[in-house]
């Protein structure tokens, strides 16, 4: 049997991948990193790197850099809430993740932004643990109705309460990285047992041009002790906070990577590092940031084919849209993005549900792309041989009325090789108007309404909410922060 | 007659093609030659920024464009400015703004974006940077006696620090005295209501015309 090729799409060529690394340390050597945290510049100091503390400079050699890559492990296992189920973040493994970090709802009834409550994350957390084709979960959305200070931590503790999936997540101020530990640490059971089987995913963003801010390097160092994966999300803007050409951005996407690599690995050598981002092809006319465009998926693309070559784990914000509502815009969008993250092999792709700009996630979206998901790992599967030879003994005394659907071989083989349409319409226009002329979104807000009044939270046991609530509260408290809304 | 024409559509041609060093070359000249500063402004200056704003309207200027064109502008007013303070003409500034971007956050390019266009427009702007504290935004502005206070947010997560500092301002007694501007990129205009912000600007060129507004509408009671 031939085994089914698994289809894969690079952008380039090895020459200019060698090409852009080597501009890239050459970047870091010469003009180097603005690293606003003081632990992380000691650590620089510490291993013999040149530190301007006035302007807080840091230049790394090449042999820093090699050494902090040779040191970073090339996959990372996760484990979902249980610690039974295994998510290899490595070779060209895809899971997909909704993107994060939203702070408005598009209402399912009025189709308008509003911003985002505790019932809505429970929502699309819910949602997120429903859908087949979503590996992980993450905490894609700020709820509005408790205190900014705890927000970060709030919906950690949300998403550890309603879903079993492994998370994505981050701190918004230093503070955070201790009670939401806590929290994964509670799920688990202990810190070790958290290291042996990471549950959680950090984001960490530095600022373009080359600048780590005292919060996300931080972050860096923290996850790195607590061997918690670290997920470098360099996020240029082409033309406005980075070159404009698609190669100058990807010398300093890498560059920006690699000195948060390095962070992570002087923080503790074979820290989990992914090499991530959420670069975008900045609009001209709007001052925008499309995660849509054409240019913002190559760009995409071309980072994660360098990380692969530097055997990194890998990352992107792909399968999103800037549309507002749920259009053929927000479709085509999210369908390339997600299909051509699959293709370039990406680890963990982080957008689904997500419109606006990475501002707003929506129900009905999220279940509209567990659909393109669904096709996009079908895609990866390829074309298999399933029988030898492959067809000749199916045409043995074909007749002029031989016919394929009461044979064996077809009900042996069509679920395996075909994906049933879920959302997506495939009814005869009759059938479609006498079904009440719904687009996928009305149909999709249908399915959400009736998976969250029919499927049952998927809670912990109650003594495991109970501990994530004391954190939760002594969060809260310790931040001056008067009650937590009550879970629906 | 003719000649003061030439110089005029020079300072303006430079202010067009975004050439900060050809704006300052002219302005330095204006002023060797004495000539007549307001007239250099509103006849060499203003129209090339005017004609800016109409290949922007027509799509033919972007960003790169109307950003250069704006620190030109800013470059000349750079070396008129003083002059024209010392000469005691009523300058041309339409207001004090305090601009920076909010706690937690270190992106500054929308930030920037604003200052230059609302400096290009004769603004008199302070920049704060990004990173900056609530009760710097207001000590700023009351040593600086300014009439606005622009917030700039680029993530969702600092954007909540906008309402905070318009909550400072309510604690200090001191929030009739200013108007609050936001915009970045989460920023809408439901936002801006909801935080009690005067004015919300979705980008730097109708950040310049909410700030004109807001400053016209404080200079007249």
């Amino acid at each position: 049997m031939i085994p089914a090729l698994r289809p894969k799409v690079e952008l380039l060529s090895r020459d200019y991948v060698e090409k852009v690394i080597g501009e890239a340390l050459d970047l870091l050597e010469q003009e180097g990193v603005f690293v606003e945290n003081a632990e992380a510049r000691l650590l620089f100091r510490e291993a013999g790197m040149p530190v301007d503390e006035a302007t807080q400079r840091v230049r790394l050699t090449s042999h820093l850099v090699e050494d902090a890559l040779a040191s970073t492990p090339p996959s990372i296992l996760m484990y979902d809430r249980a610690g039974s189920r295994e998510f290899t973040v490595g070779g060209d493994e895809v899971h997909f993740d909704p993107g994060s970090g939203a702070i408005r709802m598009l209402d399912s009834v009025t189709q308008k932004e509003r911003k985002a409550a505790t019932i809505d994350v429970v929502r699309l957390t819910r949602l997120t643990d429903a859908c087949e084709h979503i590996h992980f979960q993450s905490t894609a959305l700020i709820s509005a109705d408790v205190p900014e200070i705890v927000a970060d931590s709030y919906r950690l503790y949300l998403g550890l309460l309603y879903s079993t999936k492994p998370m994505v997540t981050g701190t918004f101020r230093i503070a955070g990285f201790k009670p939401m530990l806590e929290m994964l640490a509670a799920v688990r059971g202990g810190s070790e047992a958290l290291r042996r089987r990471p549950l959680a995913i950090f984001d960490a963003c530095p600022s373009p041009p080359l600048k780590w801010s005292n919060l996300t390097a931080q972050s860096l160092i923290d996850s790195a002790r607590a061997s918690v994966p670290s997920e470098l999300i360099s996020m240029s803007l082409t033309g406005a906070t980075a070159p404009v050409t698609l190669g100058g951005a990807l010398v300093q996407h890498t560059a920006e990577n690699l000195s948060g690599l390095v962070i992570c690995q002087l923080a503790r050598k074979g820290a989990p590092v992914i090499f991530g981002g959420s670069p975008a092809s900045f609009d001209m006319r709007k001052g925008t940031t499309p995660m849509g465009a054409m240019e913002t998926m190559m760009i995409d693309m071309a980072y994660a084919q360098i990380g692969k070559h530097l055997k990194l784990p890998t990352h992107a914000y792909m399968g999103l849209s800037d549309a507002k509502i749920q259009d053929a815009q927000s479709g085509f969008e999210t369908g390339l993005g997600a299909v051509l993250a699959a293709l370039a092999g990406i680890n963990v792709v982080s957008g689904v549900g997500m419109l606006d700009f990475e501002s707003t996630q929506s129900l009905e979206k999220l279940l509209i792309d567990n659909d393109i998901c669904g096709m996009a790992y079908r895609l990866l599967d390829g074309v298999a041989q399933r029988d030898e030879p492959l067809a000749a003994h199916l045409f043995d005394g074909i007749r002029p009325d031989t016919q394929f659907l009461t044979m064996p071989h077809t009900r042996k083989w069509y679920r395996i090789e075909h994906r049933m349409a879920n959302l997506t319409d495939r009814d005869t226009y009759d059938a479609w108007e006498g079904a009440g002329r719904k687009s996928i979104g009305d149909r999709a807000a249908e399915q959400a309404r009736a998976l969250l009044s029919a499927v049952p939270p998927n809670l912990p046991d109650p003594a495991l909410q109970k501990e994530l609530r004391s954190i939760m509260e002594a969060d809260a408290r310790s931040n001056g922060a008067a009650g937590l809304p009550d879970l629906p | 007659m003719e000649d003061m024409n030439a110089c005029y559509a020079r300072m303006a041609e430079a202010v067009v093609a975004g050439d900060a060093e050809a704006a300052a070359v002219l302005a330095r000249q204006a002023l060797d030659e004495r000539l007549d500063l307001p007239a250099v402004i509103e006849q060499g200056y203003i129209p090339g920024l005017r004609r800016v704003g109409d290949l922007w309207e027509d799509g033919e200027y972007f960003l790169p464009e109307l950003i250069s064109s704006a620190a030109a502008m800013k470059a000349a007013l750079a070396v008129l400015g003083p002059a024209l303070e010392a000469s005691g003409a009523a300058g041309l500034s339409r207001g004090r703004i305090v601009i920076g971007t909010i706690e937690g956050d270190i992106h500054d390019i929308g930030k920037n974006l604003v200052a230059s266009m609302l400096s290009a427009n004769g603004f008199n702007v302070v920049d704060l940077g990004s990173d900056v504290k609530a009760d710097r935004f207001i000590d700023a502005a009351v040593e600086t006696r300014a009439d606005l206070i622009c917030l700039s947010a680029l993530l969702t997560t600092t954007m909540l620090g906008q309402r905070r500092v318009i909550e400072r301002l309510r604690e200090r007694g001191l929030r009739e005295r200013f108007k609050v501007l936001v915009g970045g990129a989460p920023v809408s205009r439901a936002w801006a209501a909801e935080i009690g912000a005067d004015g919300y600007g979705e980008n730097a060129l109708a950040a310049v015309t909410q700030a004109a507004a807001l400053a016209a509408a404080k200079v007249t009671p």
